[in-house]
């Protein structure tokens, strides 16, 4: 049963296709990964499911709820969370508030529980930080301690990128977006990473659509590979398939010169 | 840790360094400059009656003499790339700075005796030759002047390499001589309250200032004091605060809360009026400084239109409850016991609740500089609604509203002129200010309007409303400043257009930031230095004297906390993060540094 359906989803930015007509889907508990060269679109589509830009053309169905057009903070609401390719972490504020925060929406005391400290208040504020903690225990050693009171522009780029993984999870979305969550990690970090987005799924069963320029990463962990050049998608499949396509070598190799400048 | 870092970090030769000519020049030079802008903006004159210490030494003058002392120390303390070893070369470099800035002087002595510029500049006419000559003829004054400099700038360089405590021993007393002679208004005030008139009268003299023996009495006591401090820096204080354990710290927090809740309640029974007075500004402001410092410094909308919400107050107290107005049902007063006052209250609440979604919705979409621009123009067009003469009949125009009765708890009338009262109604207010505030920072509201501010895309992503948020921080804004404008119409009885300009605004936002955004006590602290010292637009600060030069020190006062010490008095822990993220990510790396050694050893 597929989460998110999206039927002939367009997007112009001036005279640029970002997304040209890309139908796609989901299923329950998949990880799909998206690749494709620098500026194929895969951001932008990234952008347009979480509510940053409304799509031109095409419908988003997530859980059969149509969300083209709805704004971000609805969306996560409804249960897609997400990280940014240029780590948009809270920077001033602590590991922990970083998470806690993320925790807006499925939290709802105003601002009377809050003067009045009522007990409501104070059971939730505590579960708010335990919560917080626990989702931070999904990144073993790397993110506990001693962290949790650390700002967060102190953490090395690797843990950035973890604590974005932490955000979104504290959303406790069905739907996981990362876009390119091991850039700027070293290998042996990208190995871990690797088996934490599969326990995302298998443990934590969330569903996860992954943006990754790492082909090894692609390989170890995606059920499905798309494939976007210029906005179209121009293979599906798995892994192998997908890899030995004529027109994704064209793609990825027959320009180079395009690869490099974007 | 870091002391270990500065031995590795010094060279290992100890030749003093050669004087910095270049620094020199520029420091007596910039002094000199100083010193004649300062006479020539009319300050030298205006505060010559002002006595520190009679019959010798004037406010007037003091303000020119500090200048050879400071920028002394400046020009001899040496760059942080260049450590030297502390010696005569900062003695010379004082020097010099002290002569150059002297010469300088005596030079703009010469220009203005020989040219009558009064036609420019209102102030350079004979009254201030004659006061800068002492009557005694030009060359004289010229070398007196540039002598004298040389000297105090010889102290200022003895100052910088002298043991840090002698340094604190004459900080110590030269602060509390000169502090002690500028609040001879509130001394007095206070030992008439305590009826032991005496002691104000022992310590000043009959024309205002102290007295030489006092000043000497005052000066050994003070030094005797920064004899027995450690010495240590109120930042060195202010780690160790920070480093405390958690327990001990609360433990402290209590005490002093206690304490100030103490002296809150008893201070003015021994207080004078005029010193009551003045502290029910200082809480006026306060208040507003707490609602702005939400909009501004929790959720980071940099409001310039505030003073709006604080008219809006002001006028729907007055128009409820002033018999001359329209809308005057007899028996309306702000009585916090009667059923009409509660009326009142709630009506002042609504009217701000919907002035701050009515601002508020239009402008919230925009970001930073624009949000201050349109904000900006909301807050003229507030005040120029009510100055309008097609609202006249309501509001009055120009004529404003007069007549609005007093406050009254029960039976008790809390007048306007009695400042006592007056100070316990808006302490009430300023506690309420305080809690919700300090409530609202660490929770869950609190943490959106942080994560709002430091990333609003970010923000969205984690499922926060930002419109709505936005929406809050403005509204609550708002609702402090409708009842800072409550307060502010039963105070002084009657309300003018004029009583609402841009410049207060503006004046509050100087107190959050000078106090440090985002921080309660901050705001506390902005406001006793701006209001409680130099005085608010309208009302009278401790140092009255500086009353018209008022703006400029709020200016400068505003540079030098931007270029020294942007994050404020008192900052907010986040605030002082994010201004120094180079320090701390070091400090971080160096406390990784060293557990990763823990971890290793264990
Ligand atoms: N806000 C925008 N305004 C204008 N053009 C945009 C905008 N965002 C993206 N584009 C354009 O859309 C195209 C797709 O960009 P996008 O960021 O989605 O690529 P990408 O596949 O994520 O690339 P990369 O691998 O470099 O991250 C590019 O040509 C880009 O210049
Ligand atoms: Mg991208």
């Amino acid at each position: 049963m597929p989460v998110l359906e999206i039927t002939n989803l367009r997007k112009n930015f001036g005279g640029v296709k970002a997304l040209d007509g890309l139908d796609f889907h989901v299923d329950k508990g998949e990880i799909v990964s998206v690749i494709g060269p620098n500026g194929a679109g895969k951001t932008s589509f990234f952008n347009i499911i979480t509510g940053y830009f409304s799509p031109d053309e095409g419908d988003i169905l997530f859980n059969d709820v149509n969300i083209a057009g709805h704004q971000p903070h609805e969306i996560t609401e409804l249960g897609i969370a997400r990280t940014f390719q240029n780590v948009r972490l809270f920077p001033n504020m602590t590991v922990l508030e970083n998470v806690m925060v993320a925790q807006h929406c499925r939290t709802t005391t105003g601002i009377f529980g809050t003067l009045l400290n009522t007990p409501a208040f104070r059971r939730e504020e505590r579960e708010i930080e335990e919560r917080a903690k626990e989702v931070l225990a999904f990144f073993g050693k790397r993110l506990k301690g001693y962290r949790w009171d650390q700002p967060a522009f102190v953490l090395s780029y690797a843990n950035k990128r973890r604590l974005e993984i932490a955000r979104a999870m504290a959303t406790m979305p069905e739907l996981i977006l990362l876009d390119e969550p091991t850039a700027g990690m070293n290998p042996m970090e990208t190995a871990e990473l690797t088996d934490l987005i599969r326990q995302l799924r298998d443990d934590r069963g969330y569903t996860v659509i992954l943006i990754e320029h790492e082909m090894r990463v692609v390989r170890d962990v995606s059920d499905r590979v798309v494939v976007l050049d210029h906005g179209v998608k121009i293979a599906e499949g798995d892994y192998k398939t997908v890899s030995h396509d004529p027109n994704v070598i064209e793609a990825y190799l027959g320009r180079p010169s395009e690869a490099h400048n974007a | 840790m870091t002391h270990t870092l500065e031995q590795i970090d010094a060279p290992a030769s100890s030749t003093p360094s050669p004087v910095d000519w270049s620094k020199v020049q520029k420091w007596g030079v910039l002094g000199g400059l100083t010193m004649s802008f300062i006479a020539a903006i009319g300050m030298v004159t205006a505060l010559d009656q002002r006595l520190i210490i009679s019959p010798w030494l004037s406010l007037g003058f003091l303000t020119l003499l500090w200048i050879p002392v400071v920028f002394g120390i400046i020009a001899a303390t040496e760059d942080a790339e260049t450590p030297g070893v502390a010696g005569d070369r900062d003695v010379i470099s004082g020097l010099v700075t002290g002569l150059l800035s002297g010469l300088f002087f005596a030079f703009f002595i010469v220009i203005i005796d020989a040219f009558d510029l009064t036609d420019i500049f209102r102030n350079l006419g004979p009254k201030l030759v004659e006061l800068l000559t002492f009557g005694r003829g030009v060359g004289v004054a010229a070398a007196l002047w540039i002598i004298s400099c040389g000297l105090l700038g010889l102290l200022g360089g003895t100052l910088k390499i002298a043991p840090r405590m002698a340094r604190s021993m004459i900080g110590a007393a030269a602060m509390s001589v000169v502090g002690v002679a500028l609040l001879e208004i509130i001394v007095t005030d206070i030992t008439q309250g305590l009826r032991i008139e005496f002691v104000a009268d022992w310590i000043y003299a009959l024309n205002g200032g102290l007295t030489p023996a006092s000043a000497l009495v005052i000066a050994a006591g003070s030094a005797l004091f920064g004899l027995r401090s450690d010495g240590s820096t109120l930042a060195e204080r202010r780690l160790e605060r920070m480093n405390l354990d958690p327990e001990v710290r609360f433990r402290k927090n209590v005490v002093a809360a206690v304490l100030t809740i103490l002296a809150v309640i008893f201070l003015p029974m021994i207080l004078g009026g005029l010193t009551n007075d003045l502290l029910a500004n200082v809480g006026l402001f306060i208040l507003m400084g707490l609602g702005l410092n939400i909009v501004v410094g929790s959720a980071g909308l940099l409001d310039l239109g505030y003073v709006a919400f604080f008219a809006v107050g002001a006028y729907t107290t007055a128009v409820l409850t002033s018999p001359l107005s329209p809308f005057y049902t007899p028996g309306w007063t702000l009585n916090f016991l009667s059923l009409e006052g509660a009326a009142v209250i709630t009506i002042v609440l609504i009217m701000a609740v919907i002035a701050g979604v009515l601002v508020g919705t239009p402008v919230i979409r925009l970001r930073g500089d624009y949000l201050a621009i349109v904000t900006l123009g909301f807050g003229e067009i507030v005040r120029i609604l009510f100055l309008s003469d097609w609202l006249a009949p309501y509001f009055g125009g120009a004529q404003g509203i007069t007549n609005v009765p007093s406050a009254g708890l029960g039976p008790v009338e809390i007048r306007g002129t009695s400042s006592q009262a007056m100070f316990y109604l808006i302490a009430a207010f300023v506690g309420a200010a305080i809690y919700v505030a300090w409530r609202l920072q660490a929770s869950r509201t609190g943490r959106a309007w942080t994560a709002l501010r430091e990333d609003e895309d970010a923000a969205e992503a984690m499922g926060i409303n930002t419109t709505a948020a936005k929406l809050t921080a403005f509204v609550i804004g708002a609702i402090f400043a409708g009842f800072a404008g409550m307060i502010f119409a039963v105070k002084v009885g009657s309300i003018f257009p004029s009583s609402f300009k841009l410049l207060l605004s503006i004046i509050i936002l100087v107190i959050v930031i000078v106090g440090g955004m985002g921080s309660i006590p901050g705001v506390i602290i902005g406001a006793v230095v701006l209001i409680g010292i130099l005085g608010g637009p309208t009302q009278q600060g401790l140092l009255q004297e500086f009353g018209q030069f008022k703006l400029l020190i709020y200016g400068a006062l505003l540079v030098v906390m931007m270029l020294k010490r942007p994050e404020g008095l008192w900052p907010n822990v986040r605030r002082q993060r994010e201004l120094h993220q180079d320090e701390m990510s070091q400090d971080a790396w160096l406390m990784e540094e060293s557990s990763q050694d823990k971890d290793g050893d264990s």
